[in-house]
């Protein structure tokens, strides 16, 4: 499903390299945990597969299609395939809960019927009903963090990338969250997360891929996190 | 398409609400730059008219001697009125210039005295000339010193021609006026650059503090457009509220203070206000187009551009 070929990425004229000839493969349906300490190029990975970024050499395809020869155009056309979580939540401030998600459905050119039915569902999904009419001061890290997990699934994205989702949260809202990843998952759309948290890749017991200065120096089936 | 629009709408209304107090301030800037557009506005009216007013006040006055008989210039009258360059000549008789020159001394006994005394009537008949174009005076003039030339040193006509003297004044009052315009002209650009100018940073800044949430709307990946017609709608709302409370001020402002809308500081200032505030409600319209769609179109056109820096287009 998606396909890293190759890929290199060099900041500043070959100062600093923070990919170096990435290759491998995710299929349909995985949980793909990324690890590695800051620094190890797992942000940048996860750009490359958003075309937030361009690699310097080699190629990421997602299926048969090029991603980073998608004319500008046609981008947020491709971007609404991928749902995306971050570790700073990214929800806009000066709406509820209920209209950031259902911001990402307006954007895709959703009916309203459609919006009025999926928003709920995926509120429930997160469980996260009773806050629909917050607005995003109102709530805790945790709840930030399933509003943005449901604002990525709302339009059944067939991939779900979550960058450090759990970076800024409690353990009690790291368990909830991965929780929720989990069942996403469960439900058929591929994860690939990244993160440093032990606990919660020796929980997952999915598959690891472990990052050091830009290489892949890992590939497990089954991982516990190694560094 | 109609779907997206609506939500645009919405979005952009709800949005002006929500950053109620950052609308606000931007539409309080607005309105001290529009007010400087007003200003301007009301500035070159004042000259323009002023420089009609004058270029409507040169005629040729043509002297009759004090014996010339009324046929014959009741003749010369009617020749003139044939020249096509001629707009009007009117007719004042020896009558009726003793009684406006009686009307004007009214309060002065001296001179009415001396008049009693005088026994007749000392002033001759004379024509106002009035030409269709200011430039055709000359023509005329040199028309009426041939006429006086003709004639016989025994029976003369006409007593003079004063055209080179009015024409002197009213030359270099319109040079004044012409320089002064162009002045302002000048003035008037930079001003509403700068008026313009202030406008679009202060978008900018209320746009700036919206840079990331511009970043969050395209990872969710709506389209450039969806992303920048709100803060359009949001620039029109501002634009035009600021206009509106304007066109609301400026009424007030000419009563407190109308010299700041006017460029002679010298003239009387009654005068000055009654004439502004006619022409603040005779040509509303057209005032009320320049101040509201000057907002809106400069305040849309900046949010747009602002939008676009964040959107890195």
């Amino acid at each position: 499903m998606i396909y890293f070929d190759k890929v290199s990425k060099i900041y500043n004229g070959g100062q600093s390299i923070a990919l170096e000839d990435i290759t491998f493969e995710i299929a349909p349906k995985e949980f793909v945990s990324i690890v590695g300490h800051s620094g190890a190029g797992k942000t940048t990975l996860l750009k490359m597969l958003i075309a937030e970024d361009r690699p310097s050499d080699g190629q990421v395809f997602y299926e048969s299609l090029d991603i980073h020869r998608i004319p500008r155009s046609r981008l947020p056309h491709f971007r609404r395939k991928i749902g995306t979580v971050f570790q700073d939540f990214k929800l806009l401030p000066h709406k509820t809960a209920f209209e950031n998600i259902a911001f990402a459905m307006e954007a895709n050119g959703r009916p309203d019927s459609e919006i009025q039915a999926n928003v709920p569902q995926a509120l429930e999904l997160v469980d996260l009903e009773d806050k629909a009419w917050n607005f995003p001061h109102e709530l805790s890290g945790g709840e930030k963090q399933r509003v943005a997990i449901a604002r990525a699934i709302v339009n059944q994205p067939d991939i779900i990338i979550a960058d450090e989702p759990t970076g800024n949260l409690d353990p009690i809202a790291t368990y909830e969250v991965v929780q929720i990843l989990r069942k996403i998952n469960d439900l058929g759309t591929t994860v690939i997360m990244t993160t440093h948290n032990k606990g919660v890749i020796d929980e997952l017991g999915r598959r690891v891929i472990t990052m050091d200065e830009g290489r892949i120096v890992r590939d497990d089936a089954e991982g516990k996190y190694v560094l | 398409m109609f779907v997206a629009l609506k939500r645009i709408l919405r979005s952009g209304f709800v949005g002006f609400w929500r950053n109620a107090f950052v609308s606000f301030t931007s539409i309080i800037v607005m309105v001290v730059a529009l007010f400087v557009i007003a200003s301007t506005l009301f500035n070159s009216y004042s000259l323009e008219s002023a420089l009609i007013d004058f270029q409507n006040r040169v005629d040729i006055n043509l002297y009759f001697v004090v014996d010339a008989p009324i046929e014959k210039i009741e003749a010369l009258k009617s020749e003139i009125e044939t020249l096509p360059e001629v707009q009007s000549v009117t007719l004042t008789t020896r009558e009726q210039a003793l009684a406006d020159f009686r009307e004007r001394h009214r309060n002065d006994e001296l001179i009415l005295q001396g008049l009693e005394q005088l026994g007749e009537n000392p002033l001759g008949a004379s024509l106002a000339i009035r030409a269709r174009e200011t430039q055709q005076y000359e023509g005329i003039a040199t028309f009426l010193n041939e006429r006086q030339a003709q004639e016989t040193v025994a029976n003369p006509l006409i007593d003079r021609v004063n055209y080179q003297k009015n024409k002197e004044a009213i030359d270099r009052l319109t040079e004044l006026i012409e320089t002064e315009r162009r002045q302002n002209e000048i003035i008037s650009l930079i001003l509403v650059i700068i008026a313009a100018f202030v406008m679009f940073n202060t978008v900018k800044l209320a746009i700036y503090n919206s840079r990331e949430e511009i970043a969050v709307m395209r990872l969710v990946g709506a389209s450039n457009y969806y992303i920048t017609m709100p803060f359009v709608i949001i620039g029109v709302m501002q634009g035009l509220i600021a206009g509106i409370l304007v066109l609301l001020l400026l009424y007030p402002a000419l009563i407190w203070d109308e010299t700041l809308f006017y460029p002679f500081p010298f003239f009387n200032s009654a005068d000055v206000q009654e004439f502004l505030l006619t022409y603040f409600v005779t040509d509303f319209i057209t005032i009320a187009v320049v101040i509201v769609g000057g907002g809106i179109l400069i305040s849309a056109v900046s949010s747009f551009l602002a939008v676009r820096k964040y959107l890195h287009v």
